[in-house]
Formats: structure tokens, C-alpha cells, sequence
């Protein structure tokens, strides 16, 4: 997908007397947006690049001075030190069964009830959209007192449905979805019904798949904002690995294995693959629900 | 007739059976402990876990709220919050800027500026810990020898913490600044330059005014964002350190009542402080939200 926009050069209309100077200037403005451009690329990967780097040097290396910044004997070990000792695999599974449920339950509660708001009339409803809205003044960080306790008592504590269930709700989902909805002509719905299609059968049959784009753009933000959770898998997962997160997993493993550091960071990497592949196939989805509101 | 009046009470029905599970969700995990935390900030804990809470009224909200830890955290959080937000949306302004033209490999440099979108808090921590680290680090070797050492920090830590979290918040910086910058109309641009705006001129004369409502959207994005942080802390630094390194920020402070000191009613003053605080932004969030509501349905 990407590299494939060909350089737009406009066919310069300019008088040949002025072509050199100009051209040159055009030129030397190319060049300089590709180094501030470069400058930004290498300040914004170095990070990741030297994890990867460092993921593939023995200990003793990385402690060198000055600093190896190329891997020449890569040592691909810790990889696999990462992923058996470090228990990685079963980090990975359980934050996929996490992400998985939340992403799903999610999709499913927000088009319900996104389409009860765009197609169906009923008593409250301005009430209970604005209880919607309500909730998205309400930060997550602010409930876990009370949040923790409930868990505990429901017996979810240490167990994927208290990891879970918390979030299987969203403000922000049901009105994006309730948007995508009201852009489905009103004539589509009434047409639907004299062919005899019902609310349920129209909602699955048609509003779903019109509303493909903003699905996949509230699809792809929760398995962002899901997998990438901290706060809340840490205090709902206890001691032994049943159901830790890979998020948790990783302050583990440095904690851990202080002498290990090329362990730790080959098992980041493998953390943040996923999602790095998720942003490649998803790019435009996730930035359409990053950016909702801040254009019209 | 009547018909008519059942088949309308049936959408009802169906309705509230739509809204149903969301509605139940938001009951029990987000309205309910929302409104306790009111009455939990009036319960104290005794000093020993398993004995009841006591009711001792706005007593503990006083003395929580005037004690030196606090205002330290509070401090911090704001001190914090200035280091990040400012410094992450001009960096996203200018990678966005530049990368504002059709030229070729472009597609590549967006992938590159938005990806630290997607990677998270802890990801974000163990790779700068280590860079950061006083003996594997890259620090020593650019002769910056700190002592203590730099997460160990009092003057340090802090600063160190939110590099972190300019880093992370650069990625979402770059897509809300490159969507503004999509979004503006091209004739205005084209206007300025046959008007002859040189390149500073029509950056600081026609882009950022024309860009303002961004601007004001990201601010509010980052301050929530940055408000809300406190992995990389936990992750780098640690309960231990975290009061005399003055990172203790406040999201923090909620973390070690509940989860260290096992008190939910301290815990709960904190929460209802915090919410307070991000009561003016999550509103201000919501009415950008609301102008494309009005929008759509219309």
C-alpha cells in the first residue's frame, strides 16, 4: 500500500528564461523536505530500532561503549528465550482471548443500540442518548475503586470475564455507528418494510453492511484501545499466569530478568507486532476513529 | 387502531431490548462506581485491611486534599502535562506539515509518524527504560551521567517519564494534525500563494489560523491523554521511588491507594479530584463530537 502515490509535478508553464533558477529552487525545496522529512522518520523509529538491535546482541554487548547501533552477530536466542521462558506465548493467547471479547462484545452492544437510537421511536429516548453520552465523561480511571470490588465479589477476579465484561459497552461506538446509520436513506427503511422485512432482519440484512466502514473504524480502535491496556489488567490479574496480559507480561519480564535486558526486548517486539500490523492493513480505519470530531 | 398503538408499543420494546446490554454495562461498571466514589470518600479504612470502614464525613476529603503528598502529585501531574502536550502537538504539527505533498515514498513517512500510535504504554517503557539505563544505556555514552541515576532522579524523572509519553503521543499528534491539515481548503492555500505568502509567511499567516480548531481539538486530546498516564511510571519507576523522584502523578496516587495501601476511600477523594479536573476537557471533547452529530442528523 504505501509508496504508491507517484510524485505530482505539475508540467511547469513557466517563460524558458526563467526556467533554470526556478527549477533549481524547486529542487533544493525537495531535497530539504526529504531530510526534515528523514530527520522525523529516524527520531520517531530510533527507539524501536535500537530495541530490535539490542534484542539480538548478548548482554555483554550491550553493555559495550560506545554503543553497537548495527547487530553484526545477531543472536536470535532471545527470542525464544523470550517466548518459552518468559512464558510469552501465553501472554500473546490470553491478550488475544482479552482483545477478541472486548472487540467483539463492543461491535454487538454498540449497533444494537446505535440502531434503536437512528431507526426506532420510543419513549426517553433523548434521556437515555444523553445517559450514552454520559458516559463518555466518565474516564475508566475513575470507577476502578468501586470496580475492583465489584469484580472481586462477582468471583472475576484473576478470570477473563473480570478482565473483560467491564468494557463490553461504549459511548464513543454507539454514536459512531448511530451516525453511520442515520446516513442510510429513510426510503431504504420504508421500502424494507413493505417487502415485510422486519427491524431485525433490515438491521442484520442491510444497515449492517451500509455501515461497513464506521464497523471496521470502531473494530479497529477497540482492539487498539483493548490490547493496549494497562490500568485494569494489571489490577484484576493476580500472581500466576492464567490470565495475564502481554502488557503485564512485559513489566514481568523486566522486572525478572534485569541481566536478560535482550530477553525483555525481544519479547516487546514481539508485543508490538501485532499491532504494527495492524496499523499497515488498517491504517485509514484507524485513523477515521482517531481523528472523529476533530474535522466536520 | 389499536393495531397501530401495539405495533408502536413493540418498538418500544424492541428498543429498550436493543439498549438493554449496553445500558446494563454502563449500570454496574460505570454509573454505579461513579457515584460511590461520593460515598466512599466519606468512609475511612483503619489502618488494618479486614476491619469495616468507619464513616467519618468530609473529614478524610479535608485531610487528603491538604496533605503535602497531594499537592506534590498535583504538581507533578501538572508539571507533567505541560512537558507532554505542548511539545508532542508541535512535534506532530511539523512532521505533519512536511508531510503535507503528494511526493513520492510519502505513503512510507505517514506509516512511519503515525506508528507510534499503535504502540503501547509498556511497549513505549521497557524500550526507553533501556535506552535510559545507567549502565546499558545510550546516556553514559553521550557523557550524561546523572547522579542518582536519571530514573532515580528527583530533578530528572519526571522530565525522563514524559519524553516517554511525547514519544507515544507523537503518533496520534501526526493523525489529527495530517486530518486537519487534509481538511483545509485547498483555494484559500492556493490564494495565499499566488498572493505571494513565502513558505513562513503562509505557515504562520494562513495554515495555523486556518488550523486552529485542530490545534484546540489535539490540546484536548493530549491533556486527557497525558492526565490519564501513568504505565511507564509504574513500569520504570516504581511505588518505591515514585514520591521522592516527584513522579507520583495523580492517576498514580489512585493506583497505590486502591492496589498498595488497600484504601478505597483515599482512593476515591483522588478519583472524584481527577474526574474534576477532566470534567472541563471530556466536555470540551464532547461538543466537537456533538458538531458532527448535528451534522449527520440533519
Amino acid at each position: 500500500m504505501p509508496a504508491t502515490d507517484a510524485a505530482v509535478r505539475p508540467p511547469s508553464s513557466a517563460p524558458a528564461a526563467h526556467r533554470p533558477p526556478r527549477r533549481r529552487h524547486r529542487r533544493l525545496r525537495l531535497v530539504l523536505r526529504y531530510a526534515l522529512l528523514s530527520i522525523g522518520a529516524v527520531v520517531v523509529l530510533f527507539p524501536l530500532y535500537m530495541a530490535v538491535v539490542n534484542s539480538l546482541l548478548a548482554p555483554s554487548q550491550i553493555a559495550h561503549q560506545p554503543p553497537p547501533f548495527f547487530p553484526l552477530h545477531p543472536q536470535w536466542g532471545s527470542y525464544r528465550k523470550a517466548w518459552t521462558e518468559g512464558d510469552l506465548a501465553v501472554y500473546l493467547r490470553n491478550s488475544a482471548i482479552q482483545t477478541t471479547v472486548i472487540v467483539a462484545g463492543q461491535l454487538v452492544t454498540s449497533v444494537l443500540a446505535a440502531y434503536a437510537f437512528a431507526f426506532l421511536e420510543f419513549p426517553l429516548k433523548r434521556t437515555l442518548f444523553v445517559v450514552f453520552l454520559m458516559t463518555l465523561m466518565i474516564p475508566f480511571e475513575v470507577t476502578i475503586a468501586t470496580n475492583l470490588s465489584t469484580v472481586s465479589s462477582l468471583g472475576w477476579f484473576n478470570t477473563f470475564p473480570g478482565l473483560t465484561v467491564p468494557f463490553l459497552a461504549t459511548g464513543f461506538g454507539t454514536f459512531l455507528l448511530r451516525q453511520a446509520f442515520l446516513q442510510i436513506p429513510r426510503d431504504l427503511r420504508e421500502a424494507a418494510q413493505l417487502d415485510g422485512y422486519g427491524h431485525l432482519r433490515f438491521l442484520w440484512s442491510v444497515a449492517v453492511p451500509l455501515a461497513r466502514p464506521a464497523l471496521a473504524a470502531l473494530g479497529v480502535f477497540s482492539f487498539l484501545s483493548a490490547w493496549n491496556q494497562y490500568l485494569w489488567p494489571l489490577l484484576v490479574t493476580g500472581n500466576d499466569n492464567s490470565v495475564r496480559t502481554v502488557q503485564i507480561g512485559l513489566k514481568q519480564l523486566i522486572n525478572t530478568q534485569l541481566d536478560q535486558i535482550n530477553v525483555s526486548l525481544a519479547g516487546t517486539v514481539i508485543a508490538v507486532v501485532p499491532l504494527l500490523v495492524l496499523l499497515v492493513v488498517f491504517q485509514k480505519q484507524l485513523v477515521r476513529s482517531l481523528t472523529s470530531g476533530a474535522v466536520k | 387502531m389499536s393495531a397501530l398503538r401495539s405495533r408502536r408499543h413493540r418498538e418500544w420494546g424492541l428498543a429498550y431490548l436493543l439498549l438493554a446490554p449496553a445500558l446494563l454495562v454502563f449500570a454496574v461498571f460505570t454509573f454505579y462506581p461513579f457515584l460511590r466514589n461520593f460515598k466512599l470518600a466519606l468512609y475511612q479504612n483503619p489502618p488494618y485491611p479486614g476491619l469495616p470502614a468507619h464513616y467519618v464525613g468530609l473529614h478524610q476529603v479535608g485531610s487528603v486534599l491538604a496533605s503535602t503528598s497531594f499537592h506534590q502529585s498535583l504538581v507533578s501531574t501538572l508539571l507533567y502535562v505541560v512537558m507532554v502536550v505542548p511539545v508532542g502537538l508541535i512535534g506532530g504539527l511539523l512532521l505533519a506539515v512536511a508531510a503535507h505533498k503528494a511526493i513520492r515514498g510519502m505513503a512510507w513517512f505517514r506509516l512511519i509518524f503515525s506508528s507510534t500510535v499503535v504502540t503501547s504504554v509498556a511497549v513505549a517503557a521497557v524500550v526507553f527504560g533501556t535506552l535510559m539505563d545507567p549502565v546499558v544505556g545510550l546516556l553514559p555514552w553521550l557523557g550524561i551521567n546523572p547522579h542518582p541515576a536519571i530514573l532515580e532522579n528527583p530533578t530528572w524523572a519526571l522530565p525522563a517519564v514524559s519524553l516517554i509519553a511525547v514519544w507515544q503521543f507523537l503518533g496520534l499528534s501526526f493523525v489529527i494534525m495530517t486530518a486537519g491539515l487534509q481538511s483545509l481548503p485547498d483555494e484559500v492555500l492556493e490564494a495565499a500563494r499566488l498572493d505571494g505568502a513565502g513558505g513562513w509567511t503562509m505557515f504562520w499567516r494562513v495554515t495555523v489560523p486556518l488550523l486552529s480548531p485542530t490545534l484546540f481539538f489535539g490540546l484536548v486530546v493530549g491533556t486527557i491523554y497525558a492526565f490519564q498516564s501513568f504505565g511507564q511510571i509504574d513500569i520504570l519507576i516504581g511505588p518505591q521511588n515514585s514520591q521522592f523522584t516527584h513522579t507520583d502523578v495523580l492517576l498514580y496516587s489512585v493506583y497505590q491507594a486502591l492496589s498498595i495501601q488497600d484504601n478505597p476511600g483515599v482512593a476515591a477523594v483522588l478519583s472524584i479530584v481527577l474526574f474534576t479536573i477532566l470534567l472541563v476537557f471530556t466536555l470540551v471533547q464532547l461538543r466537537f463530537l456533538e458538531r458532527r452529530v448535528t451534522y449527520a442528523g440533519n
